[in-house]
């Protein structure tokens, strides 16, 4: 096998691995809401369980990045990917940490009485998902243009933030008796809200990797 | 909570500022062919080099980048039935108009080699010999002077100074090869040609020499010709990609090895042929 080809097949192992990573945030952030919005106390167990195999596939993805760089030395392009999925496995790891914040949170209010359902709580996170699926694909297919509109989209996930933030205060100073829950509620959108961050740090990524251009922090 | 709203973004490319020099081309190539006898083996090249930068020359074997350093320096004149069209221009003189003191052009611009050729005599002696031909030295002592002082920029004088006449012949590969370097420095050339001078040599070795390749572009323009990518990557300011006998790109390095501006040059450093 020569030399490119044997570094081709290791791109593409490590590619593979990353979008893994990136479904299984994926996947830990859609049980953990379902668990909050169903009462579902044992898919929130489940997601925490799993949460140990997340870890594990961060670290397997850091000792490839680690091999690929020390072994093949790869340069231009296969550079770029290589140090983007090395930046990126961290922040899909922080996603699903913040997926089992909002299962533990859903573990606690499941022992409490039920809450008026809090609309915007639902939108961000199918909205943060969304926009993770987006920024998975748009890695995937080395698109600059659509990880550039899924940064623009997390003004939205903000304005949701900011309504839901809003609307819990409200009903903490209305309703003082569920204000303890109306905070872990607040906490869980302020988790959704940072998963919005984490995805736009993705997309930022796709764009150095397919365009060798910075755009982090150049607001 | 204040509502976080991303701010427009503006794109900066990852680029690399040029090195600090005077500005000034030391070398500037225009237009340059060069045939072995019917076969055209550069096309059309133009570059400039500035002062007292390194600029690494890559691409495959046989692209042109040996022959172009050689017509640097008229090297290739030695061999029969070759062609130079173009200029090539130093501090802006052209080194193939009529009259070029050839001699003279090779004082001022010194070439090492991929393969140490010390002379069979004392290290003194393999120093000394250009200052001697050239009758640069009035006297012992400034020959003596001006030997230290090559075999110090060589980063060789503590390792020899307690045998210099000892044969050069009994030094490693590594420090022949830093040995005809001080040659090269002894007569204060200003443009030094690198022609693959780490190739035969170990990594300790290799490491010393691009040590000094590092502080020698203080005072000189450097020149390497190089099949190490790694090795343009650590030693040079800028770096030039031929391919069949064509420049393909010159670029700052970092941009060369993070974002090269041509496909072909990316193909070339990521090994996708060559």
């Amino acid at each position: 096998m020569d030399t490119h080809r044997h570094l081709d097949d290791e791109l593409s192992s490590l590619r593979d691995r990353v979008l893994l990573l990136g479904g299984e945030a994926e996947q830990a952030l859609e049980r953990a809401m379902y668990s909050l919005s169903e009462r579902d106390s044992e898919v929130a167990r489940q997601v925490l369980e799993h949460d140990d195999e997340v870890d594990h596939l961060e670290v397997e993805i850091d000792r490839q990045c680690i091999d690929i760089i020390a072994l093949r030395q790869p340069a231009a392009r296969d550079l770029r990917f290589v140090i983007s999925v090395a930046k990126m496995a961290p922040v899909l790891k922080r996603i699903a940490d913040h997926a089992c914040n909002i299962a533990r949170t859903a573990i606690d209010l499941n022992n409490e009485p039920e809450l008026k359902p809090v609309l915007d709580l639902s939108s961000m996170a199918e909205h943060a998902l969304r926009m993770l699926r987006a920024a998975l694909d748009a890695f995937t297919s080395n698109d600059a243009i659509t990880a550039r509109e899924v940064i623009k989209s997390d003004t939205e996930i903000n304005d949701l933030y900011n309504h839901t933030f809003h609307r819990l205060i409200e009903l903490m100073v209305t309703e003082p008796a569920t204000a303890t829950r109306d905070a872990r509620l607040l906490f869980v959108a302020k988790h959704l809200e940072r998963i919005g961050d984490y995805v736009t740090d993705i997309c930022e990524l796709t764009v150095y990797m397919a365009e060798a251009a910075f755009i982090k922090h150049t607001n | 909570m204040p509502v976080e709203i991303a701010a427009p973004k503006i794109e900066v490319r990852a680029s690399t500022p040029p090195p600090e020099t005077s500005g000034k081309a030391k070398v500037a190539v225009r237009d340059l062919d060069f045939f072995y006898g019917r076969v055209q083996a550069l096309h059309n090249i133009s570059v400039e080099i500035p002062e007292r930068i390194v600029m690494a020359f890559i691409g495959p074997s046989g692209c042109g980048k040996s022959t172009f350093l050689r017509t640097l320096n008229r090297m290739n004149d030695v061999i029969p039935a070759t062609r130079v069209g173009g200029q090539v221009l130093i501090d802006d003189h052209d080194i193939y108009a009529p009259g070029t003191d050839v001699v003279e052009l090779r004082r001022r611009v010194g070439m090492v080699f991929q393969k140490s050729n010390p002379f069979p005599k004392s290290i003194f002696d393999n120093v000394a010999y250009g200052l001697r031909i050239n009758r640069v030295t009035s006297s012992n002592s400034e020959l003596a002077g001006r030997v230290e002082q090559a075999l110090k920029d060589a980063a060789l004088w503590n390792e020899v100074k307690d045998r210099l006449k000892t044969s050069a012949l009994s030094l490693s590969g590594g420090q022949q090869q830093r040995l005809c370097i001080a040659r090269a420095l002894a007569i204060r050339p200003e443009v030094l040609l690198m022609d693959e001078p780490a190739s035969a040599l170990d990594p300790i070795a290799t490491s010393k020499i691009e040590e000094l390749i590092f502080d020698l572009k203080k005072q000189y323009t450097i020149v390497i010709v190089t099949h190490n990518m790694q090795q343009a990557a650590r030693v040079s300011d800028t770096t030039a990609f031929f391919l069949l006998g064509k420049l393909i790109e010159v670029n700052s390095t970092e941009k060369m090895f993070t974002a090269p501006n041509e496909k072909l040059t990316e193909d070339y450093i990521t090994g996708r042929f060559g």
